[in-house]
């Protein structure tokens, strides 16, 4: 409940999509929605590691497990809508146009850009997800117990 | 004792010129690309990432390229990386409650809540070579079944219910690093488990299976091994609220361990913890075996002076970075040390001869 209340969750929702995107896929389909928006850059991609924590027995003390990869990104637009980007990787174009992404959701482009480019990365994501758990699904093991002759 | 020797650049700058080429190696044979590293050798990949202590599979393809195939050398790579990289942060903990299943397996519970999950596993498989592997590269066609809804709950939990499992203490929220500073002991079981999931597979592998032997037995059954996606979230300073900044494939294994009970504990079950980078399972497991034998002293346990339960002895071991950095050193120009060890043993010699040459 307290997730569906959170006045950010649409704004956690693409954000989180763009960063496990994968670079190639996300360049291609802004390349094809054909949005150019002017921007400026805030902070220019930068290249960095977060490390990424685990708990003990899954619900104690947390703990270090290593890092990973993440590019960060901040722009600004002609109409003063500011996007940040926390993007997993190294590719510093998809850094930024996540930061692009993240802004013109805040505009009056927001429908376009959800059409044109959210929706299809999210049909690409929940595909391969999809697949992946079918495939899954098929080694599931059936057990069934053999009758045994004891009389 | 160091000294600088000048003369050596033109040798080594051939060196390694000439080890360029043998990486190459033969030129009618096509080049390995970092994608097909990546991509078919999924699994070294994945080693690299976890003792490397770095998630990036395209780093970790290139190091196992430029290193020959030698592992630990991609580690070496990786963790001489990973120190120029600014650090933006530290995630939330990873919820692996929610995990994208690819694998999901239980010793102890035939019919778990979620099912028995194979995965693309080399379990049942005859461990005979295959040569159409060397003929063709076709991929086989894979089967698929309706995807389970609802989540997999973990395993212990229902222990949990019962009261039979051991309780996990709480920790502060931002753990101890040793990428940060020195390990000291006794350690947090925070670095402990830092330090396991990053330590050398076949260091781990070797503690883990001494447990098994008897050298502080403790009785590990897999309660659950379970490998798969899980999203990683991060507070984004600029926005102040967490959103997923990547996603990373994680093994984890939880073992369940026969307990008497203690001085200060009641007879129940108690737990090992291992999580590591990738599909990584035989070191997940061996993590948690390892883990549940460092943990005598919290639980009450007597040390019995296995190798498994000295901290000192596994955590400031297990490092293969550290290991083969002061082992390989060895072969590098030692002269004057060894100058001074050969005059040493000319001086006793002619020491020894006098004195026995005065005693006849």
């Amino acid at each position: 409940m307290a997730e569906m209340n959170d006045p950010n969750a649409a704004r956690k929702t693409w954000m989180s999509l763009l960063a496990k995107s994968d670079a190639g896929v996300l360049a291609d389909i802004w390349a094809k929605a054909n949005i150019l928006p002017d921007f400026r850059f805030l902070r220019a991609p930068e290249i960095g590691g977060v490390m990424v924590r685990g708990r003990a027995g899954a619900v104690g003390a947390a703990f270090n497990l290593g890092e990973m990869t993440v590019t960060r990104c901040s722009v600004t637009l002609g109409s003063g809508a500011v996007g940040h980007a926390y993007v997993q990787g190294r590719d510093k174009k998809k850094a930024e146009i996540a930061a692009q992404v993240d802004a013109l959701m805040q505009t009056d482009l927001a429908a376009q850009v959800e059409a044109t480019v959210l929706a299809p990365l999210r049909n690409i994501a929940e595909t391969a997800k999809q697949a992946r758990a079918a495939k899954a699904a098929a080694t599931k093991v059936d057990f069934f117990t053999m009758v045994r002759g004891e009389d | 004792m160091y000294v600088a020797v000048k003369g050596g650049e033109k040798a080594i700058d051939n060196a390694h010129a000439w080890l360029a080429e043998e990486r190459r190696g033969d030129t009618s044979v096509a080049e390995l690309s970092v994608a097909q590293i990546r991509e078919q050798l999924a699994l070294a990949v994945n080693r690299v990432m976890a003792e490397g202590s770095l998630y990036d599979p395209d780093l970790a393809a290139l190091a196992i390229k430029q290193s020959r195939g030698d592992l630990i050398e991609a580690i070496f790579l990786i963790r001489a990386y990973r120190t120029t990289l600014p650090r933006f942060g530290g995630s939330e903990s990873v919820d692996t409650e929610k995990m994208a299943c690819d694998r999901r397996v239980s010793a102890t519970f035939k019919d778990a809540p979620g099912g028995q999950v194979l995965g693309p596993t080399f379990d049942y498989t005859h461990r005979l070579l295959d040569f159409k592997l060397a003929a063709d590269g076709e991929a086989p066609q894979v089967q698929t079944a309706d995807t389970p809804t609802g989540e997999t709950p973990h395993i212990m939990s229902f222990l949990d219910r019962e009261n039979l499992i051991q309780d996990e203490p709480a920790g502060p929220e931002t753990p101890d690093d040793l990428t940060r500073a020195p390990l000291e002991l006794p350690a947090s079981r925070a670095l402990r488990l830092q330090s396991l999931t990053r330590g050398d597979e076949g260091f781990i592998l070797g503690m883990a299976y001494s447990t098994q032997r008897g050298y502080a037995r403790n009785h590990a059954f897999v309660a659950e091994l379970r490998i798969g996606a899980v999203p990683v979230e991060m507070d984004i300073p600029e926005l102040g609220f967490a959103v997923d900044i990547g996603e990373v494939t994680l093994t984890e294994c939880e073992t369940v361990n026969q307990f008497q009970g203690s001085k200060t504990e009641p007879p129940q079950f108690t737990r090992g913890y291992g999580l590591v980078f990738g599909m990584t399972e035989r070191k997940a497991i061996s993590m948690a075996l390892v883990d549940r034998a460092l943990r005598w002293k919290e639980l009450g346990e007597d040390n019995v002076g296995a190798p498994a339960q000295d901290e000192e002895f596994v955590l400031y071991h297990a490092d293969n970075i550290q290991a083969t950095g002061f082992l390989e050193h060895i072969k590098l120009p030692h002269y004057v040390d060894f100058q001074s060890e050969l005059e040493l043993i000319r001086k006793l010699r002619r020491e020894a001869q006098a004195m026995q040459e005065a005693a006849e």
